[in-house]
C-alpha cells in the first residue's frame, strides 16, 4: 500500500496502519539545540580520521562521496532532521542501519532514487528494493522528493564518516542526541563489581587478622596476673548475642537506618509536585504524533495564543472543525474519537481536557515572551511533541530547570529594538553573549508576583 | 533661614501623647489579641499530629487532576490570558463616570477612567473603582420574583401587564419613581410606557439633592438647570459648605479641574487660593488654604455676609442679615480683586441661599468663565417637591401602580417610612432594583435590571455630551434590562434595548455617512461630544427676598446642631454592600466599617468624652423627631456645637456586608424652603455608658520623626525666599574626615551602588494636588487582589492595604506652645500623604530577610517573593515607612472572612480577581509591588513589537485612578520621561548615567526620611499652602 503525503479524503486514512506512521520524518527543531556541540565534535573527530579516510577511500567505490568537514556537518544536520526518526548509522531501528550503505546498495544513484521515491522504485520491480521492502514488513519509506542530490551526498558523507568511526565511538553522539544522560560517565559495572569484591576480600582479611590479634592479646594477658573481673572480661566469649547487644553494632544499625531514611525523605520531598512524565488519559485520544508529526501541522495553527499571551491556549472545538468537517475518520480509532469532537461541536459543550503542565499559581510563565520574543522552539520545553501519541510532561518544570535555561540561553536580541541599549551596555563590559541572566532573568519578580 | 516648624499629628492621641498611643507607637507590632485557649491537651496534640501526618501523606500523592477547558467556539477578538478593554459608562443614579473596563476571559476585573471624555477626563472615584465588585455581589437577585418567590419572566410580564391594563382601564394613577435618569434612550423607553399608560408620571429624586440650585437658577435666569462649573479657570475659590471634591456637583470633574489650579510646578506661586467655610471637616475643606468653621444654620448668613462684602466693594446695595466669620473679609477682597477669575459655590440645597450665591457670582463676573450656564449638567434632576407630592399621593391612596426604577426610596428618602407603609395599599408595585433592597422587598413584583457592567445604555451627563455603556460580561443571572421591561409592559414587540439605543443614536446624532463606522467609533471612544453654542445670561434674582427668607428660615442658638453629610467611602449608601468601600478608611476620620456621630473637641471635653485609640462610648442623637444610637468620634476641625453624621449607613436589606452597620439618618433630613435640608437646627445629644471601639486606622503604622515626612510651605514664604524649598531641611551626616566635615545622608554608603541598565522605575507624588480622595487605595486593592480583613482585624491593626493615605493634622503653633496647639487642634490644617512601599535602593527590609524573600531587581523594584517568605516579619520590623503587611490568616476561602473578603471567599466574588497576581496565603509578607505585573506586561508588549518601551505605556493602578494626576510613575533612566522632566532628574555622577543615585533638581522634590539614607525611588513634591502669613 502506498501513501500520499497529505491525504485529503477519509479512505486514505483508513489504510494507514500504526507502523506506517514512521514515514513522517522527524522535525528539525528536535535536534537544533545539540547541533553546535555535534559540529564541534565532528570537526575534532575529523582531524583524527582524515588520515584513515585517505586509505579507506581507495578501496571503496564511493569516491564521489564528499569527505570535507563542512559536508559532513551539513549531512549530520540533514540526517538528524530527516532520517533520524527511523534510521541510525549503526543500529537497526524502524529502517535498516545505514553503516556502509554506500557500498551495500547497488549504486549511489540507486540510493538517490530510493530516497526520492522509494515507492516508484519498488513498483518498478527493482529486485534490491523489493527485497528490502519485504524484509522490513512492507513498511514504506517516505518519499523525500524535496532533497537535492548534493544534500543526499552530504547525508552519505556523514554516514560514511560515522561508518569509518565505527560503532563504539560513534555511539556516543547518538546517545547524547537522544538527550539521555552523560555517555562518558564512569567505570563499567564489571569493574565496579571487581572493586567491591576486592574490598570485601580485604575486609574479610582484616577481620581474620583482627581475630588473630585478639587471640594473641588474650594469650598475652593470660600470662599476666589479672584480677577475677578482668579475667572474666578477657574471656567473655564473642557470641552473636554479644555482638547484637554491643553499642557499636547498635550505632551502626541506627546510623544506617537514619541515613537511609533521611535520604529517602529528601528524595521524596524533592519529588513533591514534580510531575515529569505525567501523561494522563485525555477525554479524546488526540495524537500529536499524527497531527504535528505525520502531517507536520504547525503548532501555532492550533495553539493560537502562544505568540500573543501568557497562555498558549488549547484550541477551541471550532479550530478542530476546520479540518474535521471534512475528515470524519481517524487513522487510529476510526470514527470513535472524532465523533466526540463532532458531538462537542453540535451540543455546544466544551471538551474538558486534562491539564498536563501545571505550574503553581505563584509562578508566572508567559508563552509570548518565550516563543514570540525569545524565539524558542516548542520542543525545547515540551520535548519531541511530534512523536508523542499521548502527550506527557517532558520537562521537570521546577524552578531549577527554569533558572538553568535562563543562565545558558542567549537573549534573542537581534532585530529587537527593545534590547538595543542593553546589548550596547552589555558589550561594553563583557565579551560573551548577553544571557537572559544578564538582564535580570534570575530575579524573583520576573516570575513571582 | 526659617525652618519649617509646623507640628504634625495623626490623631488627637498623638497630639496629647496619650499613654495608649505612646505604647502602641513604640511597638513594632500590636499586641497579639487573645486567641482561643492555647492550652492544648494531649488529645489535641495527637489530633494535630494525625492530621499533619495524613496531610503530608496526601501532599506526596499525585497532584489533583486539573482541567483545561477551551471554548467551543472562540470569539475572534478574545484570547485567553490577554485582557480586553471596553469603553463604557458608570451610572449609579445621577453619578456618572466615563470608564474603560478591563476584562479577562469575559470577566470585568478592573475599571479605569476614560481619558476621551471631556467630562470626567479619565478621572475616577473610590466608588467607581469599587463598582466592579458590586457586579459580583453575592446578594444580587438571581431571577425575577413575584410575591416573594422566583418566577419566570413570562409569568411576571403577564401578571404585571394584567395589573397595568386593569389600572389603565379604571383610570388609576401610575408612577415611575427613580433617581436621576441620565440616559436619553431610557427616557425614550419610559416615554413609550407613558404613551401606553397615559396616567403615568415619572418622578425623579436624588439622595444628595441639588434641587435648590435648579430652583435658584430658575429664579435667577429663567431656566431650572444646574450649570457646569469650571474650577480650572478660578484663581480664587470660595466654598460655603460645598464638598465639591467629594459629594457636591460633579466631584470627579471638579477634582480634575481643581488640580489644574493647584499644580505648583517647581514652586510657582500662581496657584489658586481656596477658602472653605463649613461645619464638618470635609475632603474639600481639608484641601483649602483658609478654612473657617460655621454652624449649619449659619450657612445662609455667611453667604449673605459675603454678598454684602462684595456688594459694598462693587458699590451695590447690600441686603440685611449676615454673620461675621474668620477670613470672610479677606475672601471677599480677594474675590473682588480677581473678579472674572473667581468662583463661589455653596452646598446648601436652599433656593434662597443659592440665589444669593448666583448674585455674588454675577457681581464677580463668573458667568461665562467659571460658571457655564449654557452648558447645563444633568447629574441631579431630582425634584424634591414632586417627590414630596408623590409621598402624599401614595399615602392618600391616590396611586394605583408604582414602579421603582433602580431606586430605593424606602431607605434613602427622608419620607421612606411613609412610602414603605403605603405600598401595601398600592394595587401594583414593581421594583427593577438588581437587589432585593429595602424598597424592593416591599413590592409585589421584582423585575431585576442588569448591573451597569452587564447592560447597554447611554447617558447625557452634560448638554450634548453623550456617553455609551456596553456590556462587559454576559448577564450573570436571569436579569433583564429595565428598559426592556418597560417596553414589554407597554406592549412593544421589538424590545431589544441594544437595538433601541442604536436606533435612538442613529435618529438623534447620526449626521450621514456610514452609520456602522459612526457607531463603531462611538462605541470605541465611549463618548460622543457635540459643540454647544455659548450664551450669556442676565441675573434677575431677588436677593433681598432671598436674604429675608434666610433670616426667617434659619435660627441658631441650640446647644447642638446636626449636619448630615455624605462621606467619601460608602457615599449615599447605594453601594454600601461593597466591602471595598466599607474597608476604605474614610479620608478624614480614617474609620472603617463603622458609623459614628462626630463631635468637636471642645464639646467632647465638656461632655467628658475622650477616645484614645478609637475607644469610645455610644450616644443617642435626636433630631427632627428621630433618634439614632451611634458611637461618638471626636473630630478636630468640626465646629463647636455641631454634631455630624454621615448618610449611607443603617442598611437593613443591602446584603451580608452592609446590613446592621450604623443607623439610617435619611429620616432626619427635613424640607426647608421647598427642598431637602441636610441639617437640623436643634439636636439632642445624650451620652450613654455603653463602650465601643471604632475601627480606625489613623494612628496605625505611625513611624519615625515628622520633619522629613511632610514638607509644607506657605506660598508667601516661598515667594519671599525661594531657597526655603531646598534648604529648610537638609540633613547632614558627620564623617570621620574632620569634625566639621558633613555630607548629605545619601552620599555615605557601605555600598558602591548598582547600575540599573534597563529601566529605573520611580514615582513622584505631588502633595499639593493630592486631595486625599482615596480612589487610588481602592484601585490598588482591586488590581492587586488585596485581602479585606474586616472590622475586628482592623482594630487589631492588621489591615492589608498596600497603599494608605496618611492624613496629618498640623498647626503653625510652636511645639512648646501648648495653648496654641490646643487651639489649632480645633481647626487644624490637613495634609494628605499617600504612603506605599518606597522601593528603597538601599532597602533596610532586604538586608534582614533570612531567606532572601525580599530582594532588589535590576530595575529598581523592591521585590517580594511570597513563596519564599517564611514569615519572620523582620522586614516589617525594619521598614522605616511601615508599609509591609503580614497575612495573619488565610484570608481566601476562609469562612471567617466571608463578610469582608467577598472577592476571595465566594465563587462569584472570585471572578473579580486579577489572574496575573497571586492570592497570598497565610504567614507571608506582602506590600506594594509597583504593579510589577503591569510593568512586565508593558515590557512584553514593547518586546513583541520589537521596539523601545515608550513613556506612559506602563502605569500603576494608583496612578491611573488618580483624578488629579498627583501620582507620576515612569522610567527615571529615560531623560524624556514625564517623571524625569517633572523632577528634573540627573544622575549624581555624570559618568554613571544608569546609577541608582539620581538627583532631583525640582526644588519641591524630596524623599521621605532622607536622613536615614535608604534612597527611596519615590519622590514627594512638597505641599504649598497658598497663604499670606501665619495669622491672616
Amino acid at each position: 500500500m502506498f501513501l500520499e503525503r497529505v491525504p485529503k479524503t477519509s479512505n486514505k486514512f483508513e489504510k494507514m496502519t500504526s507502523d506506517s506512521r514512521f514515514v513522517a520524518s522527524a522535525l528539525q527543531p528536535d535536534t537544533k539545540p545539540d547541533m553546535t556541540k555535534h559540529t564541534q565534535l565532528a570537526t575534532l573527530k575529523f582531524t583524527f580520521l582524515s588520515l584513515l579516510l585517505t586509505v579507506l577511500c581507495s578501496i571503496s567505490f564511493a569516491q564521489d562521496i564528499p569527505a570535507d568537514p563542512a559536508a559532513i556537518s551539513a549531512g549530520e544536520s540533514l540526517f538528524n532532521a530527516n532520517c533520524k526518526t527511523c534510521h541510525r548509522v549503526h543500529q537497526k531501528l524502524i529502517g535498516p542501519a545505514l553503516a556502509d550503505v554506500y557500498n551495500r546498495a547497488p549504486s549511489i544513484d540507486w540510493i538517490k532514487s530510493f530516497i526520492k521515491n522509494s515507492a516508484g522504485l519498488i513498483a518498478s520491480g527493482d529486485a534490491y528494493a523489493v527485497n528490502l521492502y519485504n524484509e522490513y514488513n512492507k513498511t514504506q519509506m517516505t518519499a523525500f522528493s524535496g532533497l537535492k542530490d548534493e544534500q543526499i551526498m552530504q547525508i552519505l558523507a556523514y554516514v560514511q564518516a560515522e561508518t569509518i568511526k565505527g560503532p563504539p565511538v560513534a555511539a556516543a553522539p547518538v546517545a547524547a542526541a537522544g538527550g539521555s544522560g552523560d555517555a562518558g560517565s564512569g567505570i563499567p559495572s564489571s569493574y565496579l563489581n571487581a572493586i567491591v569484591a576486592g574490598l570485601v576480600l580485604i575486609l574479610v582479611l582484616l577481620v581474620v587478622i583482627l581475630g588473630f590479634l585478639v587471640s594473641a592479646l588474650k594469650r598475652f594477658l593470660d600470662q599476666k596476673d589479672l584480677s577475677a573481673e578482668d579475667k572474666e572480661l578477657v574471656h567473655s566469649p564473642i557470641t552473636s548475642n554479644s555482638i547484637l547487644k554491643s553499642a557499636g553494632f547498635s550505632f551502626i544499625v541506627i546510623f544506617f537506618v537514619v541515613a537511609l531514611g533521611f535520604k529517602a525523605l529528601i528524595n521524596g520531598l524533592f519529588s513533591i509536585g514534580v510531575q515529569q512524565g505525567y501523561a494522563p488519559k485525555q477525554p479524546i485520544a488526540f495524537s500529536h504524533q499524527i497531527h504535528a508529526g505525520q502531517y507536520e501541522i504547525q503548532c501555532q495553527y492550533c495553539h493560537t495564543g502562544v505568540t500573543k499571551g501568557k497562555s498558549a491556549t488549547i484550541p477551541s472545538v471550532n479550530v478542530c472543525m476546520n479540518c474535521h468537517n471534512q475528515i470524519k475518520e481517524g487513522a487510529l480509532y476510526g470514527t470513535a474519537e472524532l465523533s466526540k469532537i463532532q458531538a462537542a461541536y453540535d451540543n455546544n459543550t466544551p471538551i474538558q481536557w486534562v491539564r498536563i503542565h501545571n505550574l503553581p499559581d505563584l509562578a508566572y510563565f508567559n508563552h509570548a515572551q518565550h516563543v514570540n520574543v525569545g524565539g524558542i522552539e516548542c520542543q525545547t520545553c515540551h520535548g519531541p511533541i511530534q512523536e508523542m501519541e499521548v502527550v506527557r510532561q517532558h520537562s521537570l518544570l521546577t524552578m531549577g530547570w527554569c533558572i538553568d535555561c535562563h543562565r545558558k540561553t542567549d537573549v534573542n536580541s537581534k532585530g529587537n529594538a527593545y534590547y538595543d541599549k542593553l546589548v550596547e551596555l552589555h558589550n561594553k563590559s563583557s565579551k560573551s553573549a548577553m544571557k537572559v541572566e544578564d538582564i535580570g532573568g534570575l530575579e524573583c519578580a520576573k516570575c513571582h508576583y | 533661614m526659617k525652618e519649617n516648624t509646623k507640628v504634625y499629628w495623626k490623631g488627637l492621641e498623638q497630639l496629647t501623647n496619650s499613654p495608649d498611643f505612646v505604647q502602641n507607637a513604640h511597638k513594632e507590632f500590636p499586641e497579639a489579641p487573645p486567641e482561643e485557649n492555647l492550652d492544648h491537651s494531649r488529645r489535641d496534640f495527637l489530633k494535630m499530629m494525625g492530621f499533619g501526618v495524613s496531610a503530608v501523606a496526601l501532599a506526596a500523592c499525585e497532584a489533583p487532576i486539573r482541567k483545561a477547558i477551551p471554548y467551543v467556539n472562540k470569539p475572534v477578538d478574545l484570547d485567553p490570558s490577554v485582557a480586553n478593554y471596553y469603553a463604557s459608562t458608570y451610572i449609579n443614579g445621577g453619578d456618572y463616570c466615563s470608564i474603560v473596563v478591563k476584562t479577562r476571559e469575559g470577566r470585568p476585573i478592573k475599571v479605569d477612567g476614560n481619558a476621551l471624555s471631556s467630562v470626567t477626563k479619565g478621572g475616577t472615584s473610590a466608588q467607581v473603582e469599587a463598582s466592579v465588585l458590586s457586579l459580583y455581589d453575592n446578594d444580587r437577585l438571581r431571577a425575577p420574583k413575584s410575591a416573594g418567590k422566583n418566577t419566570a419572566w413570562e409569568d411576571l410580564d403577564k401578571a404585571v401587564i394584567a395589573k397595568l391594563t386593569e389600572i389603565n382601564a379604571a383610570g388609576g394613577q401610575i408612577r415611575i419613581v427613580s433617581n436621576t435618569v441620565l440616559s436619553p434612550s431610557t427616557k425614550a423607553a419610559i416615554d413609550k410606557f407613558k404613551a401606553k399608560y397615559p396616567t403615568t408620571q415619572h418622578i425623579q429624586y436624588d439622595q444628595n439633592s441639588h434641587f435648590g440650585i435648579a430652583k435658584a437658577n430658575e429664579e435667577s435666569f429663567g431656566t431650572a438647570m444646574i450649570p457646569s462649573y469650571d474650577f480650572s479657570k478660578a484663581k480664587v475659590i470660595v466654598s460655603i459648605g460645598a464638598d465639591f471634591l467629594n459629594a457636591w456637583g460633579s466631584p470627579i470633574e471638579n477634582t480634575k479641574q481643581y488640580a489644574i489650579t493647584r499644580d505648583a510646578g517647581e514652586g510657582k506661586n500662581d496657584i489658586s487660593r481656596h477658602f472653605q467655610f463649613e461645619s464638618n471637616l470635609s475632603v474639600t475643606g481639608a484641601n483649602a488654604d483658609y478654612r473657617s468653621q460655621l454652624k449649619p444654620s449659619e450657612e445662609g448668613a455667611v453667604v449673605v455676609a459675603l454678598y454684602n462684602e462684595i456688594a459694598s466693594l462693587a458699590g451695590r446695595a447690600t441686603v440685611s442679615g449676615g454673620v461675621e466669620k474668620n477670613y470672610l473679609k479677606k475672601a471677599a477682597q480677594e474675590l473682588w480683586a480677581n473678579r472674572g477669575k473667581a468662583l463661589v459655590v455653596a452646598g446648601s440645597n436652599d433656593k434662597a441661599v443659592q440665589v444669593l450665591v448666583n448674585g455674588i457670582n454675577n457681581m464677580l463676573g463668573s458667568y461665562g468663565v467659571t460658571i457655564l450656564p449654557h452648558l447645563p449638567v444633568y447629574f441631579r434632576q431630582g425634584d424634591d417637591a414632586a417627590m414630596a407630592n408623590f409621598v402624599s399621593e401614595v399615602e392618600g391612596g391616590k396611586v394605583a401602580g408604582v414602579i421603582f426604577f433602580n431606586c430605593n426610596p424606602v431607605y434613602d428618602h427622608p419620607m421612606g417610612d411613609k412610602i414603605g407603609a403605603a405600598l401595601k395599599n398600592v394595587s401594583l408595585s414593581v421594583s427593577t432594583s438588581y437587589k432585593e433592597d429595602e424598597t424592593a422587598s416591599m413590592t409585589a413584583f421584582l423585575a431585576p435590571d442588569h448591573h451597569y457592567l452587564e447592560a447597554w445604555n447611554d447617558a447625557e451627563p452634560k448638554k450634548n455630551h453623550f456617553s455609551l455603556a456596553q456590556p462587559a460580561i454576559t448577564p450573570i443571572y436571569k436579569t433583564r434590562a429595565a428598559q426592556e421591561s418597560f417596553m414589554i409592559w407597554a406592549g412593544e414587540s421589538n424590545v431589544d434595548y441594544f437595538e433601541f439605543v442604536k436606533n435612538n443614536w442613529k435618529n438623534r446624532f447620526f449626521k450621514g455617512g456610514n452609520f456602522q463606522s459612526f457607531w463603531d467609533k462611538c462605541l470605541y471612544d465611549g463618548v460622543l461630544e457635540m459643540p454647544v453654542d455659548a450664551a450669556s445670561v442676565s441675573f434677575a434674582g431677588n436677593v433681598s427676598a432671598a436674604a429675608s427668607a434666610i433670616a426667617a428660615n434659619y435660627k441658631s442658638g441650640a446647644a447642638f446642631e446636626l449636619a448630615i453629610y455624605e462621606n467619601g467611602t460608602v457615599g449615599n449608601g447605594s453601594q454600601a454592600n461593597n466591602p471595598l468601600l466599607q474597608e476604605l478608611p474614610e479620608p478624614i476620620t480614617k474609620a472603617v466599617w463603622d458609623h459614628y456621630v462626630l463631635i468637636s473637641q471642645k464639646d467632647a471635653a465638656a461632655a467628658g468624652i475622650t477616645n484614645p485609640e478609637s475607644k469610645t462610648r455610644y450616644a443617642n442623637v435626636t433630631a427632627n423627631g428621630k433618634t439614632v444610637k451611634l458611637p461618638v468620634l471626636i473630630q478636630p476641625g468640626l465646629a463647636q456645637g455641631v454634631l455630624a453624621i454621615a448618610i449611607g449607613y443603617g442598611r437593613t436589606k443591602a446584603g451580608k456586608v452592609a446590613d446592621g452597620i450604623g443607623e439610617n439618618v435619611y429620616p432626619m433630613v427635613t424640607m426647608t424652603n421647598g427642598s431637602l435640608n441636610f441639617s437640623a437646627a436643634e439636636a439632642k445629644f445624650e451620652l450613654l455608658s455603653e463602650d465601643y471601639q471604632i475601627a480606625q486606622t489613623q494612628t496605625h503604622h505611625t513611624y519615625m520623626a515628622r520633619q522629613t515626612v511632610i514638607r509644607e510651605f506657605k506660598s508667601i514664604d516661598v515667594k519671599e525666599n525661594p531657597e526655603i524649598l531646598t534648604k529648610s531641611f537638609a540633613p547632614k551626616v558627620a564623617t570621620w574626615l574632620d569634625e566639621d566635615h558633613q555630607v548629605k545622608p545619601g552620599e555615605l554608603s557601605m555600598w558602591k551602588g548598582h547600575d540599573y541598565k534597563n529601566h529605573h522605575w520611580g514615582m513622584a507624588i505631588d502633595l499639593n494636588t493630592c486631595t486625599g480622595c482615596a480612589a487610588c487605595v481602592v484601585a490598588c486593592n482591586v488590581e492587586n487582589n488585596v485581602a479585606l480583613v474586616g472590622r475586628e482585624e482592623v482594630i487589631n491593626r492588621r489591615e492589608m492595604h498596600w497603599l494608605r493615605i496618611d492624613r496629618y493634622y498640623s498647626s503653625d503653633a510652636e511645639v512648646t506652645d501648648w495653648k496654641g496647639l490646643e487651639e489649632a487642634s480645633d481647626n487644624p490644617e490637613v495634609v494628605f500623604q499617600p504612603m506605599l512601599c518606597q522601593h528603597c535602593n538601599n532597602a533596610p527590609c532586604e538586608t534582614v530577610c533570612p531567606v532572601a524573600a525580599t530582594t532588589h531587581s535590576t530595575e529598581g523594584l523592591n521585590q517580594m517573593t511570597y513563596n519564599r517568605c517564611i514569615g519572620t516579619r523582620y522586614c516589617a520590623n525594619n521598614c522605616p515607612y511601615k508599609v509591609r503587611r503580614f497575612n495573619w490568616f488565610k484570608y481566601h476561602d476562609n469562612k471567617q472572612f466571608e463578610k469582608s473578603n467577598v472577592a476571595q471567599t465566594s465563587d462569584i466574588g472570585k471572578m473579580v480577581l486579577n489572574p496575573d497576581v497571586t492570592v497570598r496565603s497565610r504567614g507571608v509578607m506582602e506590600k506594594c509591588s509597583f504593579c510589577v505585573q503591569k510593568i512586565q506586561a508593558g515590557k512584553l508588549t514593547a518586546k513583541r513589537e520589537r521596539r523601545e518601551l515608550q513613556d506612559g505605556e506602563v502605569t500603576t493602578a494608583c496612578q491611573t485612578s488618580c483624578s488629579t494626576g498627583a501620582i507620576t510613575f515612569g522610567d527615571m533612566n529615560n531623560p524624556e520621561s514625564k517623571i524625569s522632566k517633572l523632577l528634573k532628574l540627573r544622575p549624581a555622577n555624570p559618568d554613571r548615567p544608569y546609577s541608582i543615585d539620581k538627583i532631583a533638581d525640582n526644588p519641591r522634590a524630596y524623599t521621605v526620611l532622607e536622613e536615614i539614607g535608604v534612597k527611596p525611588n519615590i519622590f514627594y513634591l512638597s505641599k504649598i499652602r497658598n497663604k499670606d502669613s501665619a495669622n491672616a
